[in-house]
């Protein structure tokens, strides 16, 4: 175990009477692994906290704001499977942010993504008409993931071969997508039986997706998670994850390596955008039956959060998305109970990302976290 | 013959359109402008920008007065701003995702607080009629100023001579190429930066009360729909230069304009494809103005931005 951390051939490793023991490095990385959810916990305390203030100055009891979150999001059976059944698409989105990550990319057009992902299923969906579902409803998944990988794949081509800053042109391609797709929708797509909500055609009964089985929420939640598995996967424990990790690390010595970076950062985002996509795939086939407005619901947005949230950690993603899951599921009850505008989720998402990212900085500053601190085993410990 | 006359409406109300339009895209990029000059870039002036319509506008329907308006969105932007540079200083946060974050928060904020004034109308600022000399009614709409928008294009001029010409100009862009030589002359960096980004939100603050208060002239939730982010996408194509902003405020603003312009003349075939024209714009400036292997010219040489 501790061999694992000197570097082989340095004349050191044998003799160096320096060399930590086993125990002590446990400890160490114990304590990493507790500050890297100690600080975002307390993040999220911190969060709370100040938004607690902000109700009391608005003259509302945060108690009161704190037992409706949980009555509606956690609280009873029904409200648990409304959260989860949220939590799908940001599952999705916030993958959409996590994976171009890696490679230091910063990417927030994931709402667009989702959009055009759930337009191309159900416009997929009206020549497979008659086809059994078993093939149909794949080939419409496909269809979602084609546009997606491509729109946000086209992102990660401009910052490669062009250098183009990918937050900004995400976000532009985000806007251009809602628009393409507004345009399908209330144009070619349009279902003339829609009159006062522009939608396409049904995809019909016999292509919807169904519920868990046992539960009252759609696959999506399960191809989410298994999705953040695979991706968990992907970049802990394989070497095209590695290389992604090297090159987010310091893309000149990618390079030097040979490593492909272009090649690298085109496919991390267009597995982004294919991610996204299927959450408008679900959002589809599992929840709507057509694609309409509904699909701009800010999910995009909320799933940058979660990545944010989740340090861009795959399997952490699981737990946060649920979280937000549930605070947004307890919004309309919010809004009725406590006279509060649908925005407050808004507020309150907000401050939880500004206190989350603030608190990086404490990172390595807390002792009991931070080996580097132990001070009589300064040397010991790197 | 109505061809022609299509024609022309559809011009003149470009050339109107990109005057009325711009004025937002030019507050934004201007604060952007001394913001990313001093080495820090602030995507939240979205955010800025949809607190700021949604200030003045609330401000203007309590007291009557749409300059007590833009006051206090200027006021709020500052804060905003403020905030942005206030977090940036601790080490290891990236401004970047602050950005987001306050994008985010300050569109939340907006939507929160500007819930009740969404139905009330406000006194909206005041313009200044230039057609006056002609008879056609379209030439009189397509050159009525906004004070703002003259305030602005004199705000271009000022900031471009005072980057060079000014003691404060030249301390914004040294900290801006190099925080290491900033503070070899003895000049706090954070600070500087900090004062930077909290003028660029005052700037974007304004430039939201130009949206409430005068066009499109009213509050609601999908007011700014990302002017501010392409406001900050224009910058880098202006190469952080105050007159090019302005030039390219411009053309932004005719983008904006052409969506508005072909409907009124009966053309809604397409609507929302030209409504996208302005990002598909920007992306195209972004594309061909951007280089893969060598640093875009005339970037400040701390900017994260790549």
């Amino acid at each position: 175990m501790a061999a694992d951390t000197t570097a082989p051939g340095l004349p050191l490793a044998e003799s160096d009477p320096d060399r930590p023991p086993a125990s002590l490095q446990i400890r160490a990385w114990l304590a990493r692994r507790t500050e890297s959810v100690a600080i975002p916990l307390g993040a999220v305390a911190a969060g709370f906290l100040i938004f607690s203030l902000f109700l009391v100055a608005l003259g509302k009891s945060p108690l009161a704001f704190l037992d409706l979150v949980w009555r509606g999001g956690f609280g009873s059976p029904f409200a648990l499977q409304n959260s989860l059944q949220r939590a799908a698409p940001l599952l999705f989105a916030a993958l959409c942010v996590a994976l171009p990550a890696r490679l230091g990319l910063v990417v927030i057009g994931g709402e667009g993504a989702i959009v055009l992902g759930g337009v191309a299923a159900a416009a997929a969906a009206q020549p497979l008409q008659g086809l059994s579902p078993l093939l149909a409803v794949p080939l419409m998944a496909l269809a979602a993931v084609a546009a997606g990988a491509a729109w946000i794949g086209a992102v990660g081509a401009l910052r490669a071969y062009r250098g183009v800053n990918e937050t900004i042109a995400s976000l532009l391609m985000s806007y251009i997508a809602l628009a393409l797709s507004n345009h399908l929708i209330e144009g070619w797509l349009r279902d003339p039986a829609s009159l006062n909500k522009p939608s396409t055609a049904p995809i019909g009964e016999a292509f919807m997706v169904g519920a868990l089985p046992g539960l009252d929420v759609h696959w999506g939640l399960g191809i989410g998670v298994l999705a953040c598995l695979a991706a968990y996967a992907l970049t802990e424990r394989t070497t095209i994850g590695f290389a992604a990790r090297i090159a987010g690390g310091n893309l000149r010595a990618a390079q030097i390596q040979g490593l492909p970076v272009g090649r690298l950062v085109v496919s991390f985002t267009a597995l982004g955008g294919a991610c996204a996509a299927l959450a408008g795939f679900f959002e589809v086939a599992a929840v709507h039956g057509n694609a309409n407005a509904s699909l701009n619901a800010g999910f995009g947005y909320t799933g940058i959060l979660v990545a944010f949230l989740a340090r861009h950690n795959p399997l952490a993603i699981l737990p946060v998305a649920f979280l937000l899951g549930g605070i947004e599921a307890s919004s309309g009850l919010i809004q009725r109970r406590m006279q509060l505008p649908d925005a407050t989720v808004l507020v309150l998402e907000g401050l939880l990302f500004l206190v989350v990212l603030v608190s990086e900085t404490l990172y390595g500053r807390f002792k009991p976290f931070s080996p580097h601190l132990w001070a009589e085993k300064r040397r010991a410990v790197s | 013959m109505s061809d022609d006359l299509g024609l022309t409406t559809v011009l003149l109300a470009v050339i109107g359109g990109a005057i009325r339009v711009s004025t937002p895209f030019l507050f934004v990029s201007l604060g952007e402008t001394i913001t990313e000059r001093s080495g820090r870039i602030n995507l939240g002036l979205e955010g800025t920008l949809v607190f700021g319509a949604m200030s003045a506008y609330a401000t203007a329907v309590m007291t009557g007065s749409p300059w007590a308006g833009v006051a206090v969105a200027g006021l709020a932007g500052g804060a905003f701003g403020g905030l942005h540079g206030f977090i940036c200083r601790f080490p290891r946060v990236n401004d970047v995702a602050i950005g987001i974050a306050l994008m985010l928060f300050g569109s939340g904020l907006a939507f929160f607080l500007g819930k009740p004034f969404i139905q009330p109308s406000a006194p909206p600022l005041p313009a200044i009629p230039f057609g006056f000399w002609s008879d056609l009614p379209q030439v009189q709409a397509a050159l009525r100023v906004n004070v703002l928008f003259l305030a602005g294009a004199a705000l271009a001029l000022f900031l471009w001579w005072a980057f060079r010409n000014t003691k404060a100009g030249l301390i914004v862009r040294v900290v801006g190429d190099s925080a290491e030589a900033a503070r070899a002359m003895g000049y706090d960096v954070d600070r500087v930066r900090l004062l930077a980004t909290a003028t660029g939100g005052v700037l974007a603050g304004i430039g939201g009360a130009y949206l409430s208060l005068y066009y499109p002239g009213s509050w609601n939730e999908g007011i700014s729909s990302g002017q501010g982010l392409m406001a900050v996408a224009l910058v880098i194509f202006a190469r952080w230069n105050p007159l090019a902003c302005f030039g390219a405020a411009l053309l932004f603003g005719g983008a904006g304009a052409l969506g508005p312009a072909l409907q009124s003349v009966g053309i809604s075939q397409g609507y929302y494809l030209f409504y996208a024209a302005p990002y598909v714009l920007t992306l195209a400036l972004l594309i061909a103005t951007s280089s893969p292997d060598r640093a875009l010219t005339g970037a400040p040489g701390e900017l994260s931005l790549k």
